[in-house]
């Protein structure tokens, strides 16, 4: 081309094409460049040929030794349960009372259950089980449901007026809402529930009676409360789903909230829920 | 100290390109702005304001809409117009009109975008949030831009079309497809539902692979070829010397075209994507690897014979710093591709501390060396208010993008590797808040990080005022004198 | 040797290359996954979203959830550990747009229905840091607010129908009153079960006198990754 010029700096050809001052060398494609090029081609054609790759419109080659992500997960988990192995038949084959009293797999569960219980379970109870409002302390020796192991396995497997058909179910009638009592009687009474749960109770106040008629069949002669119905004790100054003051408790007399839990059986392996029950067991409020 | 105006009779329609100079370097700063409050909002969640239209979900789009589209495409617009007319030798074709409809149009969408995000509606796609109105605005903008650009290659006086104008026309063509592509939506007016709401026809597996097909591409060919046609005008101009190698730019263009838009189901590795197009995805981006890389080769090896200007000249700082950020990202890149790499940094801050790299420390910095370059031209001045704020900016900007990006790559592994982590039993070592809390450290560098960029560009925004107002500032001067007189 | 000129003399050739070398890519793979038949595993269960819940989805959408929160699994064993089954393509098939996310700021969401109660959600939304203290999520207290555009749904679940859900004439005649419903439980309910098996009925937010945002948005949570059954799932429909 007429415009050829040699570049002095890099001893190249101009290409002979000029752009608003710019020209181009023709210098040839870096060797290196080429090669890198070219090895990642045939790199890429060897990988087809080992994965799955070409796609046509019904199918699309499997490569050599029938890859699948999802096959590999597979196997991964076979060889996780393969290192897991003996303590994770003792977990599947045991009770979760067994496995406590086995110094071993106590060491298992406690380092299972607190695993699964920071993913799973902290959320609503809080890092170390201390509970919110509305979310029951697993740390105290107040328990809704009952704090034995095994007690504690129910409640996690089927949950608490879940969606499990053998769910924790019972709820508390609304005395306010259903007309049971009037509002003034909701008022006696928790007058008097406040100083059960204060050591303060008075036997001849008007909310004595009320409280015998309407709460003592559930939560027990003199508030001690019933864990196979869910009833809470009502004589110490443990609340879960509201606090203890006289207008959250006339609150919830009136129109109770309920606690309510998810069914894990179908969501973690049955030895997890051991690991858990045992983990919850021990934070601190566990009973015989 | 002021400076006086040189007259210059041209056929080129600047007064445009200067428009579009201007909204850059305001969208860029808006876009900064937002993304360090929203950098900050996942330090301190109480900057959320418990606003619904300050919420992290709905400001991030309007961050990475404001970077990408509103300041890259400006800049885009910009240099287009400015590179297209001076490399075919004649105006715009259309002229002022069709030129003014592309810029108006553009800041009306940015700002129905940004509202819209804000306010709730959008099609809930990444980087492809506008809803079908603002979808069908952007197609008639940018059919006029595409009129505009090849009707100016039509007009043109030189015979060969300019390879920074190749990549140009490769980003126009690409964005317009990738746009109608995955953007299909019905609106649900049609039927008695809302007119500002609208479902895309796509969904699930093939909704995923069309939105990365568009997704990743959006990165290739509008932040990536675009910002490569930049390249190939302002570097040779600004470094007075010729484009390295003619026959690189023919093959690593083709190369890159053809090569970067498989390259999509990388950003879906180990979904319920089939494994075959993962294979598809992760290959394609090993073998971009060199083509990538063939641009960073022409850019860096066009300055041999003028490294000096690296002391001398800030402006080529900028450009030469792009192009070894384009360079590092581009080869993260394809090795980010690699499924086992990717199973770690995958849903991690690798990617965004990835992202950032490319998007600070390619596209902002060769848009900023492109800026520069530009103002004083437009503005016919001899020379910008302050080279010394050049410089300025350039250091603190980079020092900006060493935090962040080296506080998302310590953040993203450690997230990645926390998250698969087992204790010495075989349980999960972490639980995944626990994570979250790991992150707080990395945040806040990467916030301060993002403070530091944004202040820079403050710093070019004010040089810009001072230099358009034609003052000079008082300071030693920045080039060597023989180096300044060489440039003439 | 080939000569580039004329890409270089001749914009017109220069667009049919750059068409013609861009279109590849994309053709080949995206139209495969239309016609490959096990792309979408075949498994039971998988339906479209009950009024409520598709309220909830286009909540979901508009406050950006997908910039934080994933809806896919992948097939490691730490992600199956740690939020249950790897997530099939077939669970998102109608989900428009797909929400798979590429950024876990927070938890995965693919499992999340049925792992909290709905009071959890209320209190978690309303106010993250109440009962998670380390969570950097913003608070979504304006989700209180009753649900706006309830009469727009069955537009919606007929746009739906036109891009491919299999909508019923009978789903979309009864939207809306399907949509009020499953937020307020009662017989009316019994109807909506019958039409979405699975959908969680009652009041999810604890106001049962009106259908707030957060009815929606929790019906749609509690929803999610609930439909399909993995014990009957066989490995030769999925591995692929």
């Amino acid at each position: 081309m007429a415009n050829v010029e040699k570049d002095l700096i890099s001893g190249q050809n101009t290409t002979g094409h000029e752009w608003d001052g710019i020209k181009e060398l023709d210098t040839p494609l870096p060797k290196w460049w080429v090669y890198i090029f070219w090895a990642c081609i045939v790199w890429s054609i060897g990988y087809y040929v080992v994965y799955p790759s070409i796609p046509f419109l019904g199918s699309y080659t499997k490569g050599m030794f029938q890859y699948s992500s999802r096959n590999e997960l597979t196997k991964d988990l076979a060889a996780q349960a393969a290192q897991r192995g003996a303590w994770l038949k003792d977990f599947q084959g045991k009770e979760a009372a067994d496995i406590a009293k086995d110094e071993k797999l106590l060491r298992y569960a406690m380092a299972g259950g607190k695993a699964a219980f920071n993913e799973n379970c902290a959320p609503c109870h809080g890092v170390g089980g201390a509970g919110s409002l509305g979310f029951a302390n697993l740390t105290d020796d107040e328990w809704i449901w009952g704090g034995k192991l095994e007690q504690i396995q129910q409640t996690i497997t089927h949950g608490i007026r879940s969606d499990d058909a053998d769910g924790r179910m019972q709820e508390m009638t609304k005395f306010g809402v259903d007309g049971v009592l009037k509002a003034a009687e909701i008022d006696q009474v928790a007058d008097f529930i406040v100083g059960l749960s204060t050591g303060k109770a008075d036997a001849a106040a008007p909310g004595a009676q009320l409280f015998a008629d309407n709460c003592v069949a559930c939560h027990g002669e003199g508030g001690v409360g019933n864990q196979d119905m869910g009833a809470p004790a009502l004589n110490n100054a443990i609340f879960t789903q509201v606090k203890g003051d006289k207008a959250s408790i006339v609150a919830q007399v009136t129109n109770p909230k309920h606690g309510v839990m998810p069914a894990w059986g179908a969501r973690l392996p049955a030895e997890t829920i051991k690991m858990l029950a045992i983990y919850v067991h021990s934070l601190g409020g566990g009973q015989k | 100290m002021t400076q006086a105006t040189y007259m210059d009779a041209t056929p080129y329609q600047d007064d445009l390109v200067k428009k579009f100079v201007l909204a850059a370097t305001f969208w860029g700063i808006v876009g900064f702005l937002v993304g360090v409050v929203i950098a900050s909002q996942l330090a301190f969640p109480a900057l959320n304001l418990g606003l619904e239209w300050t919420s992290f979900g709905r400001l991030r789009p309007v961050h990475t809409s404001a970077v990408i589209f509103a300041f890259g495409g400006n800049v885009l617009f910009a240099t287009t117009f400015f590179v297209v007319q001076r490399t075919c030798k004649v105006g715009l074709y259309g002229g002022a009109a069709l030129g003014s409809f592309v810029f108006y149009a553009f800041q009306a969408l940015i700002v129905v975008a940004a509202s819209t995000y804000v306010l709730g509606f959008t099609q809930g796609k990444e980087y492809a949030e506008p809803e079908w109105f603002g979808d069908l605005f952007l197609t008639v903008i940018w059919v006029v831009y595409l009129i505009v650009f090849v009707g100016t290659l039509y007009k043109r006086k030189e015979p060969h079309i300019y390879v920074a104008n190749w990549f140009f026309l490769a980003m126009i063509i690409t964005i317009a497809l990738l746009h109608l592509g995955n953007n299909l939506a019905v609106p649900t007016g049609f039927f008695g539902g809302s007119w500002l709401k609208s479902y895309n026809i796509y969904s699930g597996v093939q909704d995923a692979m069309t939105q990365w097909w568009y997704g990743h591409n959006a990165v290739g060919f509008f932040l990536t070829a675009g910002f490569l046609g930049i390249m190939y005008y302002f570097v040779p101009k600004r470094a007075e010397r010729p484009v390295y190698s003619y026959r690189l730019s023919i093959v690593h263009f083709w190369a890159l075209i053809f090569l970067y838009i498989w390259a999509g189901p990388h950003h879906l590795h180990y979904t319920a994507l089939p494994d075959w197009t993962q294979t598809l995805g992760m290959t394609f981006s090993v073998m971009l690897w060199m083509p990538s890389w063939g641009g960073m080769i022409n850019g860096l090896m066009t300055l041999s014979g003028s490294w000096e200007k690296l002391r001398t000249d800030p402006v080529i700082r900028f450009l030469v710093a792009s192009i070894g950020f384009y360079g590092m990202s581009t080869f993260e890149g394809p090795a980010m591709s690699i499924k086992a790499v990717n199973s770690l940094s995958h849903y991690t801050d690798w990617t965004v501390g990835h992202v950032h790299s490319g998007a600070l420390g390619w596209v902002a910095f060769v848009s900023f060396g492109a800026l520069y370059y530009l103002v004083p031209v437009l503005w016919k001045r001899e020379r910008l208010y302050s080279m010394r704020l050049v410089s300025y900016h350039f250091w603190i900007a980079t020092i900006g993008i060493v935090l962040y990006i080296t506080a998302m790559w310590i953040s993203g592994i450690m997230q990645g590797l926390m998250w698969r982590s087992y204790d010495d039993l075989g349980f999960l070592q972490y639980s995944f808040i626990e994570t979250v809390a790991a992150m707080h450290p990395y945040y806040v560098i990467r916030a301060a990080g993002g403070l530091l960029f944004l202040a820079g560009g403050l710093i070019m925004a004010y040089n810009f005022i001072q230099t358009i107002a034609g003052n000079l500032r008082d300071e030693e001067p920045y080039e060597a004198p023989v180096a300044a007189a060489a440039r003439g | 040797m080939f000569s580039h000129k004329i890409f270089e003399t001749n914009a017109l050739v220069l667009i049919v290359g750059i068409v013609v070398s861009v279109a590849i890519g994309g053709l080949v793979e995206i139209i495969p996954l239309f016609t490959i038949e096990n792309t979408i595993e075949k498994v039971e269960g998988v339906r479209p979203y009950s009024p409520l819940e598709l309220a909830g989805r286009s909540i979901y959408v508009r406050e950006g959830c997908y910039n934080c929160h994933s809806q896919m699994i992948r097939p490691f064993r730490d992600e199956v550990e740690r939020y249950g089954h790897y997530s099939l393509a077939a669970e998102s098939q109608y989900d428009h747009p797909f929400q798979w996310a590429s950024k876990r700021t927070g938890p995965d969401l693919a499992r999340v229905g049925g792992k909290y109660s709905n009071d959890w959600h209320v209190k978690h939304m309303v106010n993250p840091r109440s009962v998670v203290s380390q969570s950097i999520m913003p608070t979504y207290a304006h989700m209180q607010r009753p649900l706006a555009g309830i009469n727009y749904i069955a537009g919606e679940m007929k746009t739906l129908r036109l891009v491919g859900t299999p909508y019923t004439d009978e789903q979309i005649a009864n939207a809306v009153a399907d949509l009020e419903a499953q937020a307020k439980g009662g017989d009316a309910a019994k109807a909506v079960e019958a039409r979405y098996p699975k959908a969680k009925i009652g009041d999810f937010d604890g106001k049962p006198e009106v259908i707030s945002e957060m009815d929606a948005l929790i019906a749609y949570l509690q929803m999610l990754g609930t439909l399909v059954d993995f014990k009957s799932v066989k490995p030769e429909l999925v591995n692929r």
